[in-house]
């Protein structure tokens, strides 16, 4: 049988819609795309006169070659993956909560408010737990506001929660140089140091604290209401399809309310534990954007509370090996944030891909495509 | 001669297979219709011919030379154009303006004078009558589509395909467009008129092509055939047809009244008046018909009535309870089930599996949740059981809803909102874009719900359907009631005259068999 194609002029290509992203792709884009990022980061490192071998090697011995390193990035993965729990849960509504590192703030100023001011005089068994609750409230309320504002006014609450980090960041600026500045701390924007019944144990000789077992309980408790309440239900109807969660009665802005404040109570009680396990005070720069560095982990978990966990793991040794860098080499500390964007930049290609396939236009006849033959 | 000739024709999207191996001719100077059932790969094979997508293998040959369109460009300008279903104006712009968008040769100021005096000349040669100095937004549904033929004359179009173009019309717009195909078609074009009804494509043809599953079946001389012979080829299987007289209602005027609209009166999405002062009453074990033509309000009417949209004034009683201002939630726990007209947008949630898709509406009852908490066994029997007494064709409970064809996802959509034995039903277009198989399985459940007692507010353009399954059927024309006519021997001319509020209740026309409105109604072979 004779053949006719069309001709066309060469190399050209085009974008066609998957009809099923296979699983195996769905697995692969997140590797391939973290490879890239390294290879790109690769270049940028050779154009510093650097190899890049050498600093990635620097960079994986520091974040995973000793106890210490290791018991670092745990260190680091306790706010990271509280506050991209709660990222994520918004994200699964659609909630475009940009908002967690405020929302940190928020919590660590209510935990400390709490221990320094409100019940210092408690026993840790009541202290922690007061704390923990404090931190949940202290962020809840940050994440209520963006998510009241879109439930009744309909504002976009991207914009909204992200202004809100500004204010609750230069918030605790104002607390820790005004009113709740150490009057001893010899002129170091800080509150006074909390009780020692306010300090989350240590796993010593590290510094890893019992803010992992919050944030593993986080997780658990994510895991069970998006699976198995019809809560998480809800959830899932609203994010997949709004007009069929209204057409079936449900209520959609008491939902983003709720919502809004589980995701901002997370990322509150990563602000607590910062406090209570790490600093032992407020103080300036309490998070180097953990609330940030949590939307690009709760992306490339695809939103699963346990893959969560993992991710923000990772992404902490790779905090921690940026810092090992600035430390051992010399190096600008920017490198880990410079990766980081790389791997997100990749990460949103490769989801457009694993959508979406590039296919080349073909040239000459194509026999494979006719079923007669076949 | 041939004007157009499609050889060996596969066009594949990702797996799915929309033509195979298609054979397709069309002569100058006929109506050639493309009959098959939703998905059968009509729509594809025409948009290739047209040049909006490229196939995969085979040949398009216009007048006997082979063409490679790369683009709908390409094609018009081999004098192929096709009327889509969704129009392709520019809303703000005039008529003419439309005509000459996108062609080159303009200098900077447009002279649209003498492309205002072609259209109007070409208008009038067709019957195509449109003011080309009209902007597209004042111009009715039936205007607009004329406006789209006139576009593609004014650019020298000798081959017009129209996809589905009756959908959205009225009875008598319909009629119009059909002698106006067959004017053409006798002044030497070629008309290509892709459908899935039966008796328009009889009234339309001269030759008929059948495409089953994306292959050619055959293709017949309207002459040497009849509707049984185009409906066997059509579903490759003999039909029922549209269901046969049913009795009538159960309890007749003696039923209860489940549902009561009264003086109700309602916003469309732009804030304008899409109902005003409606009267509905629907008893329980009735069907009552909504005929009109889309966008009179039709779709406001089920929302309000389901608490998806506020009244501004009026009231809504289900079951003798004022549920005018109650939540969607309210108005499902008082026993409505709403199967609406977007099914894909609003009725399911095509990215989620069978199982949840069917809890949609049960989710917080027991037994599928106790608490807080869902009860996997039980939502896992609830979903096989109402699969498998609803017959929806599904690999498992577990496969997404969007794998299902359009005629399992409305049986799907059945299932769940029939499953609670609801006392008044609200069923919006429930078989548009359904295969003639499904389309009667769904015909079969509205009559045994209406059977068990249920109140059924039966939606539908469709004036077929309508007539075959409902016991009185009320036209809505710019959101008001026109008239309420028993449906056993209802006058199709009338109906389709009050459906383009030609006449008011009572007017002289009454009665009075329209030569016109019957062309869509009646069986052209026998």
């Amino acid at each position: 049988m004779k053949l006719e194609t069309r001709r066309v002029r060469p190399g050209l290509w085009r974008i066609e819609r998957r009809t099923a992203p296979t699983a195996g792709v769905a697995a692969l884009v997140p590797l391939v795309s973290i490879l890239l990022a390294l290879l790109l980061g690769a270049l940028l490192l050779l154009l510093a006169g650097q190899n890049p071998l050498v600093v990635y090697g620097a960079m994986l011995n520091g974040a995973f070659g000793s106890l210490n390193g290791v018991a670092e990035t745990i260190v680091k993965t306790i706010p990271l993956s509280l506050a991209a729990l709660g990222v994520g849960i918004a994200f699964r509504m659609l909630l475009w909560n940009i908002g967690a590192e405020g929302q940190l703030y928020f919590g660590a100023i209510a935990a400390t408010g709490l221990a320094l001011y409100v019940m210092p005089w408690a026993p840790t068994v009541v202290l922690l737990p007061m704390m923990v609750l404090a931190g949940f409230v202290g962020g809840a309320l940050w994440g209520l506001i963006p998510g009241a504002l879109r439930a009744f006014l309909n504002v976009n609450e991207i914009i909204t929660s992200l202004m809100l980090n500004y204010v609750a960041i230069l918030f605790s600026e104002y607390l820790v140089h005004g009113p709740w500045r150490n009057p001893q701390g010899l002129g170091f924007p800080g509150t006074r140091t909390l009780p020692d019944s306010a300090w989350l144990p240590r796993l010593s000789p590290t510094r890893v604290h019992l803010g992992l077992l919050l944030a593993v309980i986080a997780a658990g408790v994510l895991f069970v209401i998006l699976r198995r309440t019809w809560w998480g239900y809800e959830i899932r109807v609203i994010g997949e399809n709004q007009r069929a969660a209204r057409y079936a009665g449900i209520n959609i802005p008491r939902n983003m309310l709720l919502v809004m404040a589980v995701s901002g109570g997370l990322a509150g009680i990563a602000g607590m534990s910062e406090v209570a396990g790490i600093a032992h005070q407020l103080q300036r720069s309490l998070s180097p954007g953990y609330g940030y560095t949590a939307i690009i982990v709760a992306w490339l978990a695809k939103l699963n509370p346990w893959s969560t966990l993992m991710v923000a793991f990772l992404f902490a040794g790779l905090l921690v090996g940026g810092d090992q860098l600035q430390i051992s080499m010399g190096l600008p500390a920017a490198i880990a944030p410079m990766l980081q964007g790389t791997i997100l930049f990749f990460l949103l290609g490769g989801e457009v891909l694993s959508r979406y396939r590039l296919t080349k236009v073909r040239r000459g006849p194509t026999p494979d495509l006719n079923p007669a033959q076949r | 001669m041939n004007a157009v000739e499609l050889t060996s024709v596969t066009k594949r999207f990702g797996s799915v297979v929309a033509n195979d191996n298609v054979t397709f001719a069309a002569q100058v100077g006929e109506v050639h219709a493309l009959l098959g059932e939703n998905g059968a790969g009509k729509s594809t094979l025409m948009s290739v011919l047209a040049g909006l997508y490229r196939p995969d293998a085979g040949t398009i040959a216009v007048n006997g030379a082979v063409q490679h369109f790369r683009s709908p460009r390409d094609a018009i300008a081999q004098g192929i154009g096709m009327v889509y279903q969704h129009f392709m104006l520019v809303d703000s712009l005039t008529v003419a303006e439309n005509a000459m968008l996108g062609q080159a040769g303009h200098g900077v100021r447009l002279h649209t004078a003498p492309v205002e005096r072609e259209l109007a000349e070409l208008g009038q040669r067709y019957g195509l009558a449109v003011d080309p100095r009209a902007r597209i937004w004042q111009l009715s549904v039936g205007e607009q589509q004329r406006v789209e033929i006139l576009r593609l004359l004014y650019r020298g179009a000798k081959v017009l395909v129209f996809d589905e173009p009756t959908a959205v019309l009225t009875p008598q717009e319909a009629a119009g467009l059909i002698g106006t195909l067959r004017d053409m078609a006798a002044d030497g074009l070629c008309i290509i008129f892709i459908s899935h009804k039966l008796d328009e494509v009889l009234a339309v043809a001269d030759r008929i092509t059948v495409l089953r599953h994306g292959r050619t079946v055959t293709t017949v001389e309207r002459r040497a055939t009849n509707r049984h012979e185009l409906a066997r080829l059509m579903v490759g299987r003999e039909l029922m047809g549209v269901v046969a007289d049913q009795p009538q209602a159960v309890a007749g005027d003696a039923g209860v009244v489940n549902l009561e609209v009264r003086g109700l009166s309602a916003e469309g999405d732009k804030g304008v008046r899409a109902l005003q002062g409606v009267e509905l009453q629907v008893r329980s074990g009735e069907i009552l018909g909504i005929a009109g033509v889309a966008g009179n309000g039709q779709r406001e009417l089920a929302e309000v009535i389901t608490g998806l949209r506020r009244a501004t004034s009026g009231e809504v009683r289900i079951g003798g309870q004022d549920t005018t201002r109650c939540s969607p939630r309210e108005i499902v726990a008082a026993g409505v089930a709403h199967i609406p007209e977007d099914r894909n947008g609003t009725g399911l949630i095509p990215s989620l599996d069978l199982q949840d898709n069917l809890i949609l509406k049960h989710y917080r009852q027991q037994p599928l949740a106790r608490g807080l908490f869902l009860n996997g066994a039980a939502i896992g029997n609830f979903a096989d059981r109402l699969l498998s007494k609803y017959n929806v064709a599904a690999p498992s409970r577990a496969a997404k809803a969007r794998l299902l064809s359009g005629g399992n996802q409305q049986k799907l959509l059945l299932a769940r909102e029939l499953s609670g034995q609801p006392r008044l039903i609200v069923a919006v277009h429930p078989t548009r874009g359904v295969d003639v198989g499904a389309t009667e399985a769904i015909h079969h459940l509205l009559l045994a719900q209406r059977s068990r007692g249920a109140a059924v507010l039966l939606i539908s353009e469709d004036l077929d359907e309508l007539l075959a399954l409902s016991d009185r059927i009320a036209v809505l024309y710019e959101g008001k009631v026109m008239d309420t006519v028993p449906a056993r021997g209802a006058d199709v001319g009338y109906l389709g005259l009050l459906m383009a509020g030609g006449a008011q209740s009572g007017a002289a026309d009454h009665g009075r068999p329209m030569d016109t409105g019957g062309i869509i109604n009646q069986d052209v072979a026998h």
